[in-house]
């Protein structure tokens, strides 16, 4: 296949690894994050949040805060201009509290002052009166008697799930080998190390113009017009330099807040939260408790599962209806199960809120079904490899939900590579660093025992369920200084994933040109939806495609009545006929003219699940990702070295190899935290650990090397074949490093993460 | 809030005699994240990081003598040779960043139960060189030191001069539990100290009990039970006991860092690991007790 267009090689076209424009800026500390901020006559907005995770608010006085001086605005409830409630899914979340408060942390009122040291004592000015109610914290009491325990006016369930599949109670008097567990995922945190942060700025023509680190502009503005009692094209918002999102900045956080004391007070109003607020600013994964049986026959081959799953959603909907579906869709993961019986049930409690994290639904089960299949494996005298094998989709295949996959599912092949990969050598004593405890000195040897374990993780990539998911791109070229130039300007956001390198190179390679500019994030461009759900690369990647497409075929179009000819491409920023060779440069077809295309990008549409059955086509992708684990465990004191993680992942197409593995280090990172330290541990609805002293994330004497296996299987339906990279490894790592601590402990280990105590207890 | 930043230590004495509830500063990496968390809002700041003087390490006679404001990092490379428990823990504290900016001083005047710094000078018989300017030097055997949960011994009108501590006489190790192999806070730790010559062990327990403590019933028993001159190898059941008695020792709650079963455990354990350690050092070193 001959593209008519493509950048001049090793100049940072699709399949380079040009250089990541804010990399640099980054690593020497010289990047503008949303909380470097800054604009002259700036207030500082803070909130006044809920110390009880249930409370009713009997009275609030803000007039000794209004009292004091530089302190220019407080507001709450009574002064939010329009809705008083706003969600992602269902607006359901008040904007400030007004009767009652649901969580810990729950905003209440605000403060602008010119000083963000004002502002806090300010807040503390404010006399509440809280009547304490006992919260509703038992997931599990609310999925088994909702109405015993509403939270909300919605009630105690947010979405139940079922998935039903051929003849459970037949295939349990057929089965030769039964095994069951319960499990237990903790609340994993996104812990980006860049809080929420935003500047909002009152606008002469009574909106706001609003620079905020967001994760998805045009659903933030969606949601804060209706709220502020503005129309959408009164909001402007612009991306700030964002310090990483895993999903925690889907839902909104000081946005509305901002743009309230803005137009109140007629001054931009900047608002930055500290660490300990971060946590209470944001939904974080949802804690799960899941219980699974398996029958199969004798040697290995699935014959049914039965599965239980309840998601503990918080107070508030965000993306708990998404989340418990994909919790079901992918229940029983990337393998072949003719008879299942799956119920997700995702609820409201008076817990910390969850929502969107890197995973998605998909991570809790994950961990569930991985480490079901290691129990299967056992049960039957089966290595986890062969067990897996046995049992792996590949093309053609139905998942639980009945959805055949259409394109290629490797899952044999990877597990057959991950296993042929060299083990990782004994552990050098001699440096404290490479055992468990580190330079802590705990062990120098003693006790550690080796395990190895394997994990696998299906995950859908771009929007689910009839959704109509779309990105939208303009690209505008022109000849600038002589040169042709191309700018890219779209909605999407980038978090760090590297999404602004690869438009870039995307329309190198479309356009044929060097120069390429990447247009700040804005909502004066079309919806590119959620920098989630490991979709970027996919739609907005799509888009710039189609758009840049559009570009070419009019300077092509233009090039041919000039020369006359019809067998043109583009390149190195000159037009070739096939025929004749070079036939004159872009700058030459273009004069001063520009050329300017939008295009939508959709994918192929999905259905909805059926309600009773969980049967439909819901996910437009599937990406797998396969892990092995190897870990020294101090078996003595519970304590965890991961030697090395190797990952075989397929991802259609490598785009950028460099920013790709990027994305599996990071998720696979991620997932080591969650199995063996990230916990947000909440006792009766409070969080004991919002500090980064006790929410602990992965050092890097805790992420091991990785050996990375990635391949190419085109999937025809996405642009490029490429598959979405940057959701599958936070699944498999997880459980491949229980089960390697399993291996070398010989514990059960049914909750994540897993702590010193489960080790040695 | 005022910020007191003397130039010297008389300037600082008269100026926390003058403000008693000026908080001392020394590398802010504990100080700082309080105040910026709001945990405590003093009426005062007294920064003690412009005295030269205490940023200093000498010889004074049979001790050595570190000022206040030496950095963890110093005394991972001035002093490991000489004080390697004390250098194994500052070794575990934070990260490089934090190493280059906190002190003993400080970590002495948090008098946090979880202080890295505590269990080695507790194994190693250290004393606090405090003064006022009203009643000038006295040293307080470290042992007194901790008087509570983040208390410590000293006057209102006190600060923190220096630390007092012997070079080690015989091996020396610590040991510390986090749930992370780096930059973490102690969940538990252990400090062992041998000394040949006077055929005395030494202890420091921390994040175990409301103060770093010693488990001096242990020590006793230990002392007692080596082959000092003999250096015979360790008998098992004598370091399983001494575990046993360093657990005993302990008085540690359940908190979100970890289980007391779970402390109480994993001290029996370092206390039987570092003894095996040190034991074996002592074995293998005739030239200390030769020389």
């Amino acid at each position: 296949m001959t593209s008519p267009a493509k950048a001049a090689p090793g100049r940072g076209g699709v399949g380079d690894s040009p250089v990541r424009p804010d990399g640099t800026l980054k690593v020497t500390g010289e990047f503008a994050y949303a909380s470097d901020l800054w604009t002259d006559g700036m207030l500082w907005g803070a909130t006044l949040r809920s110390p009880h995770p249930r409370a009713r608010v009997r009275a609030l006085d803000t007039a000794p805060a209004l009292a004091r001086p530089g302190v220019h605005a407080v507001l709450t409830h009574e002064d939010v201009p329009g809705r008083p409630v706003f969600g992602l899914d269902h607006p359901d979340q008040p904007v400030l509290a007004s009767d009652e408060v649901r969580y810990q942390g729950e905003p209440v009122a605000l403060v602008a002052a010119d000083h963000p040291e004002t502002a806090r004592r300010a807040l503390a000015d404010i006399a509440v009166e809280w009547e304490v109610l006992e919260p509703v914290t038992d997931a599990r009491a609310v999925a088994a008697d909702p109405d015993a325990h509403r939270v909300q006016e919605r009630g105690g369930i947010v979405r139940r799930q079922p998935i039903r599949v051929g003849d459970v109670p037949a295939a349990k008097q057929a089965a030769e080998v039964v095994v069951s567990g319960e499990f237990e995922v903790g609340i994993q945190d996104q812990a980006f190390l860049g809080p929420e942060s935003g500047l909002a700025v009152p606008a002469d023509d009574g909106g706001v113009d609003l620079y905020v680190s967001t994760q998805w502009i045009h659903k933030d503005v969606a949601q804060i017009a209706p709220c502020l009692g503005l129309p959408e094209d009164k909001i402007r918002m612009t991306m700030a330099g964002v310090g990483g999102a895993f999903g925690g900045r889907e839902d909104l956080s000081m946005q509305i807040h901002a743009a309230m004391l803005a137009l109140r007070t007629g001054r931009p109003v900047k608002m930055s939260y500290n660490r300990q607020e971060s946590f209470f600013g944001h939904v974080h994964r949802h804690p799960a408790w899941m219980r699974y049986e398996y029958g199969a026959s004798g040697d290995g081959r699935l014959l049914y599962a039965d599965v239980e799953i309840v998601l503990d959603g918080g107070a508030y909907t965000s993306s708990t209806e998404n989340v418990t579906g994909n919790a079901a869709s992918l229940g029983v993961g990337p393998y072949e199960i003719p008879n299942i019986a799956i119920d997700a049930v995702g609820v409201y409690t008076n817990n910390p809120p969850c929502g969107a994290m890197r995973g998605f639904g998909a991570v809790q089960a994950c961990f569930a079904y991985e480490s079901m299949m290691d129990r299967l494996a056992a049960a039957c005298g089966l290595t986890p490899v062969e067990v897996r094998r046995r049992n792996a989709v590949s093309q053609g295949s139905r998942m639980a939900t009945g959805q055949v996959i259409d394109s290629p599912a490797p899952l044999a092949a990877m597990l057959e590579r991950v296993d042929a990969m060299p083990p990782p050598p004994a552990a050098d004593a001699s440096d404290l660093r490479n055992l468990p405890g580190g330079v802590a000195q705990t062990t120098h040897g003693e006790g550690v025992v080796r395990g190895v374990g394997y994990g696998v993780g299906i995950k859908n990539i771009c929007f689910s369920e009839g959704f109509d998911d779309y990105s939208t791109a303009r690209v505008r070229l022109e000849v600038i200084g002589g040169e042709p130039a191309a700018l890219v300007h779209t909605a999407a956001a980038e978090v760090g994933q590297g999404l602004v390198t690869l438009k870039a190179q995307i329309a190198r390679t479309e356009l044929g040109v060097d120069r390429v500019t990447i247009a700040p994030a804005d909502n004066a461009v079309g919806d590119a939806g959620s920098s989630s759900a490991s979709r970027q690369s996919y739609m907005t990647g799509g888009a710039v495609k189609a758009a840049c497409e559009a570009v070419r075929a009019e300077l092509l179009a233009r090039a041919a009545r000039r020369t006359g000819r019809d067998d043109l491409s583009v390149s190195g920023g000159v037009v070739v006929s096939r025929a004749a060779g070079a036939v004159a440069s872009v700058a030459e077809i273009l004069g001063d003219d520009a050329i300017e295309e939008t295009r939508e990008y959709h994918h192929r549409r999905t259905t909805a699940l059926d309600p009773v059955t969980g049967q439909g086509d819901s996910h437009t992708q599937l990406a797998l990702c396969v892990h092995r684990a190897v870990v020294d465990v101090d078996v003595e004191l519970g304590l965890v070295k991961v030697v090395e993680l190797a990952a075989v992942q397929d991802v259609g197409k490598i785009m950028n190899r460099l920013s790709l593995e990027g994305q599996i280090h990071g998720g696979t990172a991620q997932g080591l935290g969650l199995a063996v330290m990230e916990e947000i541990v909440v006792s009766g609805g409070v969080v004991r650990n919002p500090s980064f002293t006790d929410y602990l994330i992965p050092t890097i004497l805790d992420m091991p090397p990785m050996r990375l296996d990635i391949l190419e299987y085109p999937d025809p339906n996405a642009p490029y074949g490429l598959r979405g990279a940057g959701e599958p490894p936070t699944l498999s790592s997880t459980p491949a490093i229980v089960a390697a601590i399993r291996d070398a402990t010989g514990k059960a280990l049914t909750r994540v993460p897993v702590r010193p105590e489960h080790i040695v207890g | 809030m005022d910020f007191l930043r003397p130039a010297t230590w008389a300037d600082a004495l008269a100026a926390k005699a003058a403000r008693p509830g000026a908080l001392p500063l020394q590398g802010g990496t504990d100080v700082m994240v309080e105040l910026n968390f709001d945990v405590r809002r003093p009426a005062a700041l007294l920064d003690l990081s412009g005295i030269a003087e205490l940023r200093d390490w000498e010889e004074d006679g049979p001790v050595l003598r570190i000022g206040a404001g030496v950095p963890y990092a110093r005394i991972i490379d001035e002093l490991g040779a000489r004080l390697p428990g004390l250098a194994q823990a500052a070794r575990t504290v934070g990260s490089p960043q934090i190493r280059n900016r906190g002190t003993l001083g400080g970590n002495l005047g948090a008098a946090s139960p979880a202080g890295d710094g505590h269990p080695p000078l507790l194994a190693g018989g250290a004393a606090v060189e405090v003064e006022s300017a009203a009643r000038g030097v006295r040293t307080i055997p470290v042992g007194d030191f901790f008087t509570g949960v983040k208390r410590n011994a000293l006057e209102s009108d006190e600060l923190i001069r220096a630390v007092r501590v012997p070079p080690a006489p015989g091996p020396q190790y610590f040991a510390k539990i986090g749930t992370r192999n780096a930059m973490v806070i102690a969940v538990c730790s252990f400090a062992l100290a041998l000394d040949p010559v006077r055929r005395a062990v030494g202890t420091g327990v921390g994040s175990a009990g409301p103060t770093p403590l010693r488990a001096a019933a242990a020590e006793e028993f230990l002392a007692a039970r080596l082959d000092w001159a003999g250096r015979g190898p360790l008998d098992a059941g004598v370091a399983r006991e001494f575990g046993e008695l360093v657990r005993a020792a302990a008085a540690p709650i359940d908190d979100v860092r970890g289980t007391a079963a779970y402390r109480r455990h994993a001290l029996s354990v370092l206390a039987r690991r570092t003894l095996g350690w040190a034991w074996d050092e002592h074995r293998a070193d005739t030239a200390r007790e030769a020389s």
